[in-house]
């Protein structure tokens, strides 16, 4: 679009921009992530609905939508763990901590994320394996 | 591979031709742009911008781009290089396929072949106040500002900028946005929030912490991975926007701090640098 004062301008890919690249690719399936993890939420929220309907809606939504959504909860699941990944992978970014005036090094930030991580994720496990039978 | 990269290169000297295809436009004469192909005998060990050079000297002399140091200081030779917004002097000829395409920065209006129209940049560099705004009330009988190196250290990345405007160019949502400020401006707005001598925070807050400025910000996070300077304007506005939401719970949960937003931002500086171990001196301010 050429301009009164002789510029022009390209105007941008309004809807494909981001397939031209590698980090706007990936940038958007980050963004898209959020979409299947709002899926999942839904499904869990439905849950507790039927549960406060007593056990028969209850069992009825594990078998109709629990068990049936398994394929897509693995998907959900590999969503997840990028969207973690890339998350915890820019958090010194956002965060630059600092201990007895000297910044904590990038990795230990991470890291930290990683551990509790893996530790939510082991008390959720336990609690669902063991927890009812306490 | 190695070899090519090593310093005792067998391959000095030696000359390739490249096809270069340069997106031309002269506002007098074209409706709009096109390219132009020439072929460039480049040494290997040459950048993009000594091709560029080679063709303004030898091949045709009305081919207009902005050059200086050719050492990736200047910031005035970014450009798009198969795609990449880079600083040319920046771009090795031996890490070039056969074909290259050269392109003015994205993002930009065209003002001639490879020269970008950059009065948008700038306005909003100066829209965020990128100086240094010291208290009106010191005196010199204060005397000269200290600033300890560990403070120095706080914000001595984002002062690498050297407005190439490369992010911009990388940044989707400057392409979608044209009101965006930006990458580079809101990293030196960070930059001076963070320095001690500055009490400007408040003044800039209203440009930075608008729907046009960090919230603007998706965190693609492009622009720190172009940055031929490392700055890093991603963190910068990841961390403009922490501050400036705990501000905005401070003003919500202390409204009594916050009458003055000019006492503020002096309350806020002197807490800032007392907490860093500010001498009596800094505590002044």
């Amino acid at each position: 679009m050429k301009l009164a004062n002789g510029n022009y301008i390209r105007p941008p890919a309004r809807y494909s921009w981001w397939m031209r690249q590698g980090r706007y690719w990936r940038y958007m399936m980050r963004e898209l992530s959020s979409l299947f993890i709002g899926i999942f939420c839904f499904i869990l929220v439905w849950g507790l609905f039927r549960l406060a309907q007593g056990e028969a809606a209850f069992n009825h939504w594990t078998n109709e939508l629990w068990y049936q959504s398994a394929g897509l909860c693995w998907l959900i699941f590999l969503f997840a763990t990028y969207h973690s990944y890339t998350w915890f992978m820019v958090t010194p970014k956002a965060m630059p901590i600092k201990l007895n005036g000297k910044r904590v090094a990038a990795y230990i930030i991470i890291g930290a994320h990683f551990l509790l991580w893996l530790f939510a994720s082991l008390v959720v496990w336990y609690a669902f394996i063991y927890g009812g039978n306490t | 591979m190695n070899s090519q990269t090593s310093t005792s290169s067998p391959n000095i000297g030696k000359v390739r031709t490249l096809d270069i295809e340069i997106l031309r436009y002269d506002p007098d004469k074209d409706q709009q742009p096109y390219f132009q192909t020439y072929q460039v005998p480049c040494q290997e060990e040459w950048v993009i911008l000594d091709a560029i050079n080679y063709i303004k000297d030898n091949l045709d002399r009305t081919l207009s781009y902005r050059w200086s140091c050719h050492m990736a200081v200047c910031g005035s030779c970014g450009m798009m290089v198969n795609g990449e917004p880079l600083l040319s002097c920046h771009a090795f000829v031996r890490d070039m396929p056969d074909k290259v395409k050269i392109e003015p920065l994205e993002n930009f209006p065209i003002a001639r072949d490879l020269i970008v129209e950059m009065d948008g940049f700038m306005d909003k560099l100066s829209s965020v106040k990128p100086y240094i705004n010291a208290a009106e009330d010191r005196t010199i009988e204060d005397g000269t500002y200290k600033q300890s190196p560990e403070e120095l250290k706080d914000f001595q990345q984002y002062t690498q900028c050297i407005n190439c405007m490369l992010c911009y160019s990388a940044c989707p949502q400057v392409a979608l946005n044209e009101s965006f400020v930006g990458p580079a401006a809101l990293a030196l707005a960070h930059r001076y929030n963070l320095d001690n001598r500055d009490i400007g925070r408040s003044a800039r807050e209203d440009v930075v912490a608008s729907n046009d400025g960090i919230w603007e910000c998706s965190f693609v996070g492009a622009c720190s991975e172009v940055c031929p300077k490392h700055v890093d304007p991603a963190a910068a506005i990841q961390q403009t926007k922490i501050a400036a939401t705990t501000d905005y719970f401070k003003r919500f949960l202390m409204p009594w701090k916050s009458n003055n937003k000019h006492t503020k931002s002096k309350d806020d500086n002197s807490r800032q640098s007392s907490t860093k171990g500010g001498n009596d001196e800094t505590g002044k301010r």
